[in-house]
Parts: C-alpha cells; structure tokens; sequence
C-alpha cells in the first residue's frame, strides 16, 4: 500500500495548471508568451513579461504598425510539459510569436518545436548554447545571452587575475554545464587549471557536503553558477562555511542578480560577469530605468532588459516586413543587419541570431553589481554546429 | 578523503538528516497516523519561512520583538490555521479514497501559492538569525560552521524526544495510536475522535510551520520553497514506516547520510540514490523500516 499512496502523490505533483482562454480576433499580431509565473523562476518570468510589455507601450501598444493580443502560458521551469506547453499556444491559440523562456531545458524543447513549425521564437533568457547552436534557425532568435559567454568572459578574467588552480560548482544540467565548458576554455587557454568540477543535481540546495569537498581541494578560486532562491542560499553557506575568507567567489551573474536583497552582506565582493549592471549609469539605462520604475514601482534587471529587448527585436522585424510575419526571410534579414538599442548598450545579432555583446565585470558592494570593468569585450558565441 | 574531511561530512549528513526529520516530522502525524494524503505539507513549511521573514517586524513593533516571541507568535496562528482547515477541509476527507484526498490537497497548494504571490509577492527572500546564534566554529583551518545550523539539530533532537514522549507515554498518545488502529472502537469508548483528530491535525500543521520558520535563515524564503521539500518527506515517512516516529527519524538520518555522501562520492547518480534507497528498503520491508508504534 505504501508504494502505492507514494506514486499516487507522485502523479499529483505532476498535474498542471492551465489556464489561459482562446480569444477570438482580426488583425491584431498574437504573442505568446511562455515564462515561469510559478516556481524558482517565478520573479524572473514576471520581469521578461514587465520587459517587454513596457517596449510595446511606449510603442502606444503597437510593433511593427499591429495591435499586440497576449496569450501566456506558465512553464513551470518543467522540461517534461515543455512541448505540450508551446502546442497550447501555436496550435490551440494559433500564435504569431512565441516569447519564451528562463529554463534552459524547457527552451531547447522550445526550439526544436519551432524549427518544425517554423513558428516565430524569441528568446528572452535561457542561455542553453544550443539555441543559437546546433538548434539554429531563421525563425528562432535570441535577445539574452549564450550559456558559454558568460562562462567564458569569466574564465578570461580570472586567468588575467592570476589565479592558476579553480574549482567550478554549479547545478548538472544543460546552463550550469555549458557555463562551465565556456569558463573552462577561457580559463585553460589563459593558463589556468580547472581542479574539480562539483555539481548537484538541480534544484538541489543542499550544498554543505560540497563546500566541504572544496575546502579539502584548496583552490585559488571558486567560479559557480546558480539562480534564484539557490543562488541566495549558496552565497549565503559560501560565507556561513567561512570559504569566503580564504577563496575568492566568482560566478556568472545570476547569481547576485535579483538576490543581493535576500543575500545581504555575504555577496559583498563577489565578482560576476553579465551583459548588464546596477550601475551603468548611461542615458539610455537611465531613461529605461525610470520608465520602468514608474511602470511596475519596481526596479528592473537584467531579466526585464531582456523581455524589453526580446520586444524591440521583434519590432524591428516587423518593421521591414509590414507586420507580415510571414515574409521571414525579410524579417531575419532585417534582424541581422540590426543594431539593437538596448539598456545594456547597443548589440547586434551574430550569424547565429545570438547577441554579440560586451559582458560586464561586475562587483557586489552595498546591495549593488556595481561595473568595475569590461570583462570581454563585443565577445561572439561561437555557434558551435550551427548551420543555417 | 582524509580523516578531517570525513569527519566534516559525516557532520553534515547528521545536520540535514536531522533537517529533515525537522521538516517531515508534521507530515509523519497527518499522512503517517491520520492517514490522509496531504500534498500540502511543503506549502505549510512554506508558509512557516514566509512567517518568520514577514511576522519578525511586526512582533518586534508590538512585543518588542525577539527570536522566540516570533516563533510564539507562528506557532499559534499555525494552530489556529490548522484547527481551521480540519473543521473546514480535512474533516471530510478520512473516510474519503486516496485519489480526493490528492485532488484537494493539491488544490490546496495552488491556493496557497497565490496568496503567497499576493501576500508577499515573488521575490527571494532571506532571513537573519537571531544575533546570538549568528556565530561560527572553527572547522579545521579552511572552514568554519554556523552556530545557527548547530541550533536547528538541537531543536530537531528536542522535537523528536517530544513527539516520542507523547506518543508512548501519555494517555492522549495512547488515544491518538487507538483511533489510528480503530476510530469507532476508541469512539464507543466515549473519546471525543472528532476533537481529538483536530488538535493531531492542528499539531501537524503547526510543526511543519514550526519547521519553516527554524529553517528560513539557513534556506532563504523563495516561491515553491514547499514543493522542493515534499517529496522528500513522503520519502521520509514511507521509509520509516507509517506512522511510527523513531522510523522517521531513522530514516531521515540515513537519507542524510547517502544524500551527503552520495554528492561528493557518485555525483552523477546523486540526484536518484535517495529514491534507490527507497526502492531497496521498500523491497526489504515493505511496510517501511518500522510498524506504527
């Protein structure tokens, strides 16, 4: 019986919430939306969505010269309904264009979906290489970042720092793994050694047994990466086990983005690389800021410049080709060419269709990720495998 | 793996194992002796960390705040919200099947995560410790250990000595263990059952708030907190046997104890030796390590 009453409870955690209701209309463009709005990810999903509502309002509620219609759907972060959650949306509500999303997993079964369908896709987070990557398409774009350039530009800085021996943690899964592919190249080639690779499986957050691997391997540095409420509580046991005092913390962004509220004190002068910061302190951050903070009485991040430029790439494409979403050779074309005004400074698209950007070298002090630098500059993913 | 470091892991298997017990010890008395299928046990815990980030300021504008005055305050707006959803809620599910105790527990969730999102909104959390308990102990030369984490195993030892206690040792312990073997026989025994279960229930309720809130500064406060900690406690309590306290503690031990080990010794399986160990046990026992008792 008690297996019995376990796998009963086991089917029930896996039952899913849908809820958005088809909506009949003539010519407005429909959007779908795909994010996390329950879960770890939850803030992260809700500031993509902030993001690009906000570009779309201050185009008066129209891209590309149509009205938006939004359809949403919550992923739940779960790769396993990932498919059948962008289903709902290109054939039950019959969407234009897929946003979608901050999970990694659930983006690649994303993109294979809409390089079959040949469905429009923007994606405003998840780094998994493979997007821009092997998955590559005319019709799948990406307005964040790959996985491997934000590990990379960090594995470039702490091999400039000095640092010869380093031990990388991270979740196993597809983001942690290819953070720590793309820092490890950058690290080795700049003469470095990666000592130990330490994972969990995600999204466990028990790490003390793994700290206490660390502090018997002795590294010169720790380079992480994890997000959400296991970023908080990793930098917070990083300090409570006392490493922070002998072992310089780095990571991707992540993991002081959106957490230093809940991390307090203990992710001061952790280092991280992101293609965006507190502090920018350009006209452009500026007004983008202060449009945003008057929207939602919130501040943004690095999330919500990704949603606000996810809507400017799409307005560009729709641009050049009249709202048709049809003409996509037009529409890629157009999105090549461009030269993207972001909060973040101006990027373009690679052959790929993945930012080419500068990553910031950013420092935590007084609850900010403060610039001290350009950890790599206009650095290009790769894109291993794409062919196009 | 040398001396120290084994040592040092071998403390931290017992400090989440004792975590755990901590925050699967509520369910062991509503799913183990009540029987009712309660997926809603991680919200409960949720709720619990949610109180000691938002309750903390407002008992220390009223009462002048304190660690335990926060607790105390928790502690019986659980009660109360236990005793609540048993007279509106669990009351009619006992004689129910397993399948509707599932569907409304589970409804349970999603209501309480959207209050949750209301309430307090979807930001991460984090929660100081009490400035007494906010200190280290040296661990070797490179690491150090929070005093806070040696707290929580204390409170965790002193939660199942309590629950041990009662259960074997006092006459409403006693009642509990006969209306879990025969709910009409202890009834024709002129018990009132119907209050009885309440107060069980209430106490379940109240533990894993009490768990929540003693976890909060070492978990952080974050949206679905409670799902990532449900599994693992029906794992606990399926081991251990239903209903049986010391088999839940045993249980949570030993999962400490492979998941810690498991991490740093397999890696790539570590995310599925847990569940092994369930399937092993499981097919050694099947009623779990202990009968009820």
């Amino acid at each position: 019986m008690n297996r019995s009453l376990l796998l009963t409870t086991l089917a029930a955690a896996a039952l899913a919430a849908a809820l958005p209701a088809a909506a009949q209309s003539g010519t407005k463009l429909r959007v779908g939306l795909m994010l996390p709005f329950t879960g770890t990810f939850t803030a992260l999903g809700n500031a993509i969505e902030n993001g690009f509502r906000l570009h779309v309002d201050e185009q008066g509620g129209k891209l590309g010269g149509r009205e938006i219609e939004f359809f949403k759907v919550d992923d739940e972060s779960d790769p396993a309904k990932a498919v059948d959650n962008i289903n709902k949306l290109i054939k039950r509500d019959n969407v234009d264009v897929v946003v979608g999303t901050v999970h990694s997993g659930v983006a690649m079964a994303m993109a294979k979906v809409a390089r079959e369908t040949g469905t429009l896709l923007i994606v405003p987070n998840a780094g998994a290489d493979a997007v821009t990557g092997a998955m590559c398409a005319p019709n799948i774009f990406r307005s964040s970042f790959s996985n491997w350039q934000t590990g990379y530009a960090m594995g470039q800085v702490m091999a400039a720092k000095g640092h010869k021996n380093a031990v990388s943690i991270t979740w196993k899964y597809a983001a942690g793994d290819e953070m720590v592919r793309g820092f490890r190249e950058a690290f080795e080639k700049g003469g470095g050694k990666v000592a130990k690779e330490l994972n969990l499986p995600f999204p466990n957050v028990e790490f003390q047994a793994l700290l206490t691997e660390i502090a018997a391997a002795r590294p010169d540095a720790v380079f992480s990466f994890f997000a959400g409420g296991g970023a908080v509580k990793f930098v917070k046991d990083y300090a409570g086990s006392g490493l922070k005092r002998n072992i310089p913390l780095y990571g991707t962004g992540f993991l002081t983005d959106g957490t230093l509220e809940a991390q307090g004190a203990d992710a001061d002068g952790v280092m991280t690389s992101l293609h965006y910061a507190d502090s920018l302190n350009t006209p452009r951050d500026n007004a983008f800021r202060l449009a945003y903070a008057k929207a939602y009485k919130l501040q943004p991040d690095v999330y919500a410049v990704q949603g606000y430029d996810a809507a400017q790439m799409l307005g560009i494409g729709l641009a050049a080709v009249g709202g048709d979403v049809k003409r996509k050779v037009e529409f890629a074309a157009a999105l090549r060419k461009a030269r993207i005004d972001s909060p973040r400074g101006t990027f373009t698209l690679s052959p790929s269709h993945n930012p080419v950007q500068d990553l910031y070298l950013r420092q935590v002090s007084g609850k900010e990720n403060k610039v001290v630098g350009i950890a790599s500059k206009a650095l290009a993913d790769p894109g291993r495998g794409c062919r196009m | 793996m040398d001396l120290t470091t084994f040592l040092i892991q071998l403390l931290n298997a017992l400090q989440y194992g004792l975590l755990l017990f901590l925050v699967a010890s509520g369910l062991t008395l509503i799913f183990g002796i009540m029987g009712v299928i309660n997926l809603a046990h991680g919200s409960f815990y949720m709720i619990g960390a949610y109180m000691a980030f938002a309750l903390a300021p407002i008992v220390a504008a009223t009462f002048g705040g304190g660690f335990f005055a926060t607790l105390l305050v928790g502690l019986v707006l659980a009660v109360v919200l236990g005793y609540g959803l048993e007279w509106a809620f669990f009351s009619y599910l006992y004689q129910r099947e397993h399948l509707q105790q599932v569907l409304m527990t589970y409804g349970l969730i999603l209501v309480f995560e959207e209050l949750r999102s209301i309430l307090v909104g979807d930001d991460v959390h984090g929660v100081q410790p009490p400035d007494w308990l906010s200190g280290t102990v040296p661990l070797g030369d490179m690491m150090t250990y929070p005093v806070y984490r040696l707290f929580i195993s204390a409170v965790c030892v002193l939660l199942a000595l309590g629950m041990w206690f009662v259960f074997t040792r006092t006459r409403l312990g006693m009642m509990i263990r006969a209306g879990a073997g025969n709910r009409e026989m202890v009834q024709s025994l002129g018990i009132d059952i119907q209050f009885l279960y309440r107060v069980v229930f209430a106490a379940g309720v109240a533990i894993a708030v009490l768990a929540g809130m003693v976890a909060a500064p070492v978990s952080s406060v974050y949206p679905g907190m409670g799902n990532q900690v449900l599994i693992v406690c029906f794992v606990v309590v399926v081991i251990g046997g239903i209903g049986s306290v010391r088999g839940a503690l045993l249980a949570a031990l030993l999962i400490g104890a492979v998941d810690t080990f498991g991490k740093v010794l397999l890696p790539h399986a570590a995310g599925v030796l847990v569940y092994v160990l369930m399937a092993l046990i499981l097919l050694w026992k099947p009623d779990g390590l202990f009968r009820a008792g």
